[in-house]
């Protein structure tokens, strides 16, 4: 809502040097969130007068037509001369009143002018745009010659030559822009903008709606209202004899345009100020064309109007619309049919009468905030009126509004008013709460007192009876205040938010972060700490990634939860790998010319269900049940943690201090090590083979959970032509495991820790290139039995000597016992029962042996 | 080496003269002090403290003199023996320092040369931004509550009374999960979540009042990604029920936070706003943290982080509305309670001076890197 800070002091009279600033602060005290406040008119400087065209000449010779123009300014331009001024637009004619600004004068944005030679002549000044003097569209006639926003300025004729413009067109004003909350409907209006302003200041307001109102009688408009549900109050009335050829005053077209506005025609300008002024929409409907009775009532499922805007409209059955007698003439509420608009002033071509409309019906109704809303949705047409009607609109200031209008027809369209007053209203209660008078004490931990909030709640429009207890009728123009707290927040933002003294609440002790939060933080940290950097994702991909990433045609993660309404057609889908993103990631870091990169992703991913259900809208009114909450988690997708890496380029930088390593799949598997290290899990790792992943160089990650092995990811180096599919750099890496399948069970057992001396023994055993050192590691320390304190692989090697085929896996064994020095014998005997159990399990044979 | 003789007069015995043990004395101290290095001062310790030295064999002789005669001679040897002893420790002690000086100096090295060899990672600092807001409520006794990210449009708006096709559901532009097979547009039910909210209601479900949670999340708007804007972001809930905690608790918990986060001197300020899950509601307002107000009504320093406003709005917050309650089976009667909640991009933007939303979004590790491990 913009409010012209002009137009607000006639509702309340602020202390005269207020600026539209201080006013501000005021509001956003009492919780109207005035964004901004524009300065009209702030650097404009004058001479800006009102001169009258003399004579035009038509010059041809440039590209588009220039005139050449002499405009009597009277004794602005101090010698009464006519003043020569170039100009390019052609919506004016001689004997126009235009305005005109004078050598020397700043037009808003630091535009000064002097006389200049163009076109060949010497401009004197310019004739003036709504544009140039910071208006808008000033809505001129002769719009058809080149009006619009930048169209020339031609005032009514009643204007005084030289009369100052600057004050006639009110160009030096404040213009507060409010973001309206949707609670608060009513400060779509002057009005309520106005009474938040009054209650702020504490001045008294004038309220623009108590105006003397005639009763209703039999002899309006006839209307039948067939839901009143719907439309609870409709209020017609007719005036006749319109002058059509009557423009809107300045005044009038100004405040529109101040408010963000276009003026359009005489009748419809009047019906939008009242509605800017009093939050109350109305609709003029041209009485010619109109045929018999008005209605309302839902609409039939398919029928059809066209509304305003132009467009055709296929009806729903739950939309409100009015109808004459023979169907449809508005969307109710919403916006009214192209078939009854008011017409424009149009001179006939063949006698030169003027014609347009004379005899209008105004329509003052209220309707339900609800079906609006809806309908405004359904249509995806959102006007002036469905933004107020959805929000809250005053029932009561319909008579008020429909008088309002009729009055400014008469007034400024030469009109009458017919006699007859239509006034159809469903019956209601005034709404009342009932609150205990400490009420908003409690909420707000503060002690008003009773008076306090008594008064507070009669400066909000409430009536207020009672003692302890406050039975409190609402305001009709409030339909945001139903509940207790309502009113008790009505009482804290008058007493100042600002006011509220700052205490602490104890909880109770609580038990710290769980241990699966501490995992995620220590997950994180622990790849940091390798060097991983990290990288947070989007999770919107396209399943030609899942092509991309070579996966299996039957693959459980090409299924996905798909978005209704996704940012973009390529990417519709949750991610069921974090790979994509990461990857895109690493892509984007080496595109800029980093190369040496270690990226890594904590992120959920989105699995649907076998059984996919829709999620119950269930009711507010009570706790669900056990069975309706596990109804909406089993609606939801399955959604859990995954970790990934991607690693490309040097892992370790080459230096002064010698050679650099590059990242390689055994980084990728070792990252997944260094996960399960920090969740306390036993990782296996084995190879595997998975669609992204160079089937020679991709580990499967594996746990146990209660007894069975259970697949929790995979890590390596990249296929080949994913790597060329998504265009990585060559021998990219990646590891991406289920976090949330790590679940450490138990807690860590202190190892014992032995202080006799340990015996070393070392040990390289021959086997086929083909058999994994996990297995071989394994039958070692099976094989070696509890003196076996450590094992460590320090080589592997292949070479001729050991024949086609094979490799040697060299490694230290570490023996203690935890009672005694163990002999050499000892410490023999036991590495020769591993390397015999390895011999065993895995082929292995002794080298050198 | 002479037999005892114990007629022997002292006094004839050459090598025990004094002006003779001073002279093998005071040459072998002149060998000490000529040696230069450790090498040579060895070879001078053989020729004169060695078993073959005139000093040693001076003292052999000692044996072979008369009683009366012993004591004094052995005085004198012992004196010039330990003085001997002392000086070639001296001198020892001397080039052992020489060396060692001369060895540090070789070794030497250029401790200013880069050692970038494994480039350190680092955590987003969205996460760890979080994780500090989290652990200023940790510290006070509450907990880290979860929710999903799909979640259902009734936790995601019903529940926290957002009524059907008010305009304050649309004030969030959401995203909608396709429902099963034959269902269109809307209808699924489910949504990814608009705000971190949906926690609140799940949290009062699950847990017996007094509930003290902090929920930390990834939250989801229809806006395209620009300077400003991503469709993808990050929020912190608290929610706080009990009985009787007052709007005077809300503002003191959030005084608290900023103090925490941002500094003793920092504080507040609530302005009045509409949530449809909280009643009274409020935005609100920190003391700008780049410019503590300076720049209010001083045009010579403005302030771009606050627009010269003097305030930065953090989020919203209000006391929980006791239609959210009644909707998770809690005692409105019985409890009341506040929660808030806010946007932790906004909040790394302001608090480290981040310009562009893009920058936390693209993953670039320049970016990223500098943030470490902690926030």
């Amino acid at each position: 809502m913009r409010v012209p800070l002009s137009w607000l002091r006639e509702y309340v009279d602020l202390p005269a040097g207020e600026s539209g600033r201080d006013v501000q602060e005021k509001l956003v005290g009492v919780g109207l969130e005035v964004e901004t406040v524009e300065q009209l008119g702030a650097d404009l400087k004058g001479p800006l007068v009102v001169g009258q065209v003399l004579t035009i000449e038509e010059l041809t010779e440039f590209k588009k037509p220039i005139r050449f123009c002499t405009v009597d300014v009277g004794q602005a331009n101090g010698t009464g001369e006519p003043q020569e001024i170039v100009c390019g637009a052609r919506n004016f004619a001689v004997g126009d009143k235009v305005v005109v600004v004078l050598p020397g004068a700043v037009l808003p944005g630091g535009f000064a002018i002097s006389a200049r030679k163009t076109y060949g002549k010497k401009s004197h000044g310019m004739i003036c745009s709504g544009d140039e003097l910071g208006m808008g569209d000033w809505g001129s006639p002769r719009t058809e010659s080149g009006g619009g926003s930048g169209g020339i300025i031609v005032l009514p004729p009643e204007h005084e030559v030289g009369t100052d413009a600057i004050e006639l067109l009110e160009l030096v004003d404040e213009v507060l822009d409010i973001a309206v909350t949707p609670d608060r409907g009513y400060c779509l209006s002057m009005r309520g903008v106005a009474r938040e302003t009054a209650t702020a200041y504490g001045l008294p307001l004038r309220d623009p709606a108590l105006i003397d109102v005639p009763a209703p009688n039999a002899h309006g408009y006839e209307v039948k209202v067939a839901d009143p549900a719907g439309c609870d109050r409709f209020t017609a009335r007719t005036v006749t004899g319109l002058n059509p050829e009557a423009h809107s005053p300045i005044w009038l077209k100004r405040r529109l345009q101040k408010a963000g506005m276009r003026p359009i025609s005489l009748a419809v300008d009047i019906t939008n100020y009242v509605m800017l002024e009093l939050g109350q929409p109305l609709h003029a409907y041209d009485r010619s064309l109109v045929e018999g009775t008005i209605g309302v009532r839902r609409a039939e499922q398919g029928e059809k109007i066209t509304t305003l805007d132009g467009a055709k409209r296929v009806l729903d059955a739950a939309d409100l619309v009015i109808t004459d007698e023979r169907g449809p003439i508005g969307l109710a509420g919403v916006m009214g049919g192209a078939h009854t608009e008011i017409a424009d002033a149009e001179p006939d071509p063949e006698t030169g009468e003027v014609k347009g409309t004379t005899d209008v019906v105004i329509e003052a109704a209220h309707f339900d905030q609800l079906s609006i809303a809806r309908t405004a949705r359904r249509h995806k047409l959102s006007s002036e009126a469905s933004k107020r009607f959805e929000r809250g609109v005053d029932p009561q200031a319909t008579s008020a509004a429909a008088q309002r209008t009729v009055d400014l027809l008469v007034l400024l369209a030469g009109g009458t008013a017919e006699a007859g007053v239509t006034e159809v209203v469903a019956p209601s209660a005034p709404r009342t709460i009932t609150i205990p008078a400490d009420h908003p004490d409690k909420v707000a931990g503060v002690a008003y007192g009773r008076e306090t909030v008594v008064r507070r709640l009669q400066e909000v429009g409430c009536d207020v009876y009672g003692q302890d207890t406050l039975t409190v009728t609402v305001p009709s123009w409030r339909p945001d205040l139903t509940d207790p707290n309502d009113l008790a927040e009505e009482v804290i933002r008058l007493e100042g938010y600002e006011n509220l003294p700052s205490t602490l609440p104890s909880p109770p002790a609580g038990l710290g972060l769980t241990e699966r939060q501490r995992t995620h933080r220590r997950v994180g940290r622990a790849l940091a700490g390798a060097g991983y950097v990290e990288a947070l994702s989007y999770p919107f991909i396209g399943e030609q990634v899942f092509d991309e990433l070579l996966l299996e045609a039957d693959d459980p993660n090409r299924r996905v939860v798909k978005l209704v309404n996704p940012l973009s057609d390529e990417e519709p889908a949750l991610r069921t790998t974090l790979l994509p993103g990461l990857l895109a990631a690493l892509r984007r870091n080496d595109s800029r010319g980093s190369h040496d990169l270690a990226l890594f992703e904590t992120g959920t991913v989105f699995h649907p269900r076998e059984e996919q259900r829709t999620a119950v809208r269930l009711g507010v009114d009570r706790r669900p049940t056990a069975e309706e909450l596990a109804g909406l988690d089993e609606a939801l997708p399955y959604q859990w943690r995954n970790v990934a890496v991607v690693l490309t380029g040097a892992r370790e930088q080459a230096g002064w201090w010698g050679k650099g390593r590059p990242a390689d799949w055994a980084d990728a598997v070792e990252a997944a090590r260094v996960v399960a290290r920090e969740t306390g899990v036993e990782l296996t790792v084995r190879g595997g083979q998975y669609g992204p992943w160079h089937p020679g160089r991709c580990a499967e990650l594996v746990v146990e959970k209660d007894g069975a092995e259970k697949v929790v990811g995979y890590a390596g180096e990249l296929h080949p032509r994913v790597i060329k599919a998504l265009g990585l750099p060559a021998r990219t890496c990646a590891m991406e495991l289920e976090l949330d399948a790590l679940v450490a069970d138990e807690v860590l057992q202190a190892p014992r820790i032995s202080t006799f001396p340990v015996a070393t023994q070392d040990v390289a055993l021959v086997v086929d290139a083909d058999v994994p050192a996990v297995a071989v590691e394994a039958a070692l320390r099976e094989g070696a039995g509890e003196l076996l304190e450590s094992l460590r692989l320090f080589d592997v090697f292949t070479g001729e000597q050991l024949g086609e085929g094979k490799k040697s896996l060299a490694y230290a064994l570490r023996f203690r016992a935890a009672d005694r020095t163990l002999t050499v014998d000892e410490a023999s005997a036991a590495r020769d029962a591993a390397a015999a159990l390895a011999g065993e399990r895995t082929g292995a044979v002794v080298r050198g042996a | 080496m002479s037999a005892p003789n114990k007629s022997y007069d002292p006094v004839e015995v050459e090598a025990l003269k004094p002006e003779e043990i001073e002279r093998i004395r005071d040459e072998a101290l002149a060998a000490f002090a000529a040696a230069d290095s450790l090498e040579a001062l060895q070879a001078a310790k053989v020729a004169h403290a060695g078993g073959t030295s005139p000093l040693s064999l001076a003292n052999r002789e000692i044996g072979a003199l008369p009683p009366q005669a012993k004591a004094a001679a052995g005085k004198l040897v012992g004196q010039a023996r330990a003085a001997v002893g002392r000086g070639l420790a001296a001198r020892q002690t001397e080039l052992e320092a020489e060396r060692d000086a001369r060895v540090l100096v070789e070794e030497a090295v250029d401790v200013t040369l880069p050692y970038d060899r494994t480039p350190a990672g680092a955590r987003h600092p969205l996460t760890t931004i979080m994780e500090r807001v989290a652990d200023v409520f940790v510290s006070m006794g509450y907990e880290v509550a979860e929710g999903p990210e799909a979640e259902a449009e009734w936790f995601n708006f019903d529940a926290l009374n957002f009524v059907p096709d008010h305009p304050a559901r649309q004030m969030q532009d959401t995203f909608f999960v396709q429902g099963p097979e034959g269902t269109k547009g809307d209808e699924s039910g489910v949504v990814l979540r608009t705000h971190t909210s949906p926690v609140q209601a799940r949290a009062l479900l699950d847990r017996e009042p007094p509930v003290y949670i902090v929920c930390p999340g990834r939250v989801y708007r229809t806006d395209e990604l620009d300077a400003t804007h991503t469709p993808v972001f990050h929020q912190i809930e608290l929610l706080a029920v009990d009985e009787g905690l007052t709007m005077a608790d809300l503002k003191g918990t959030l005084d608290h936070m900023v103090k925490a986060l941002f500094g003793p001197d920092m504080k507040t300020r609530l302005r009045p706003n509409y949530f449809p899950f909280t009643e009274p509601s409020a935005e609100m307002d920190m003391v700008c943290y780049v410019c503590r107000g300076e720049s209010v009504g001083n045009p010579d320093r403005p302030c771009r982080t606050c627009g010269s406003e003097g305030w930065i709005e953090l989020g919203g917050c209000g006391m929980v509305n006791p239609r959210v309650l009644t909707a998770c089976g809690v005692d409105p009667e019985k409890y009341s309670g506040f929660a808030f909640g806010f946007g932790i991009e906004r909040m790394l933007m302001f608090r480290h001076n981040v310009e562009d939303m893009r920058d936390m979004v693209e993953g670039d590790v320049r970016f990223t890197r500098p943030f470490g491990m902690e926030i």
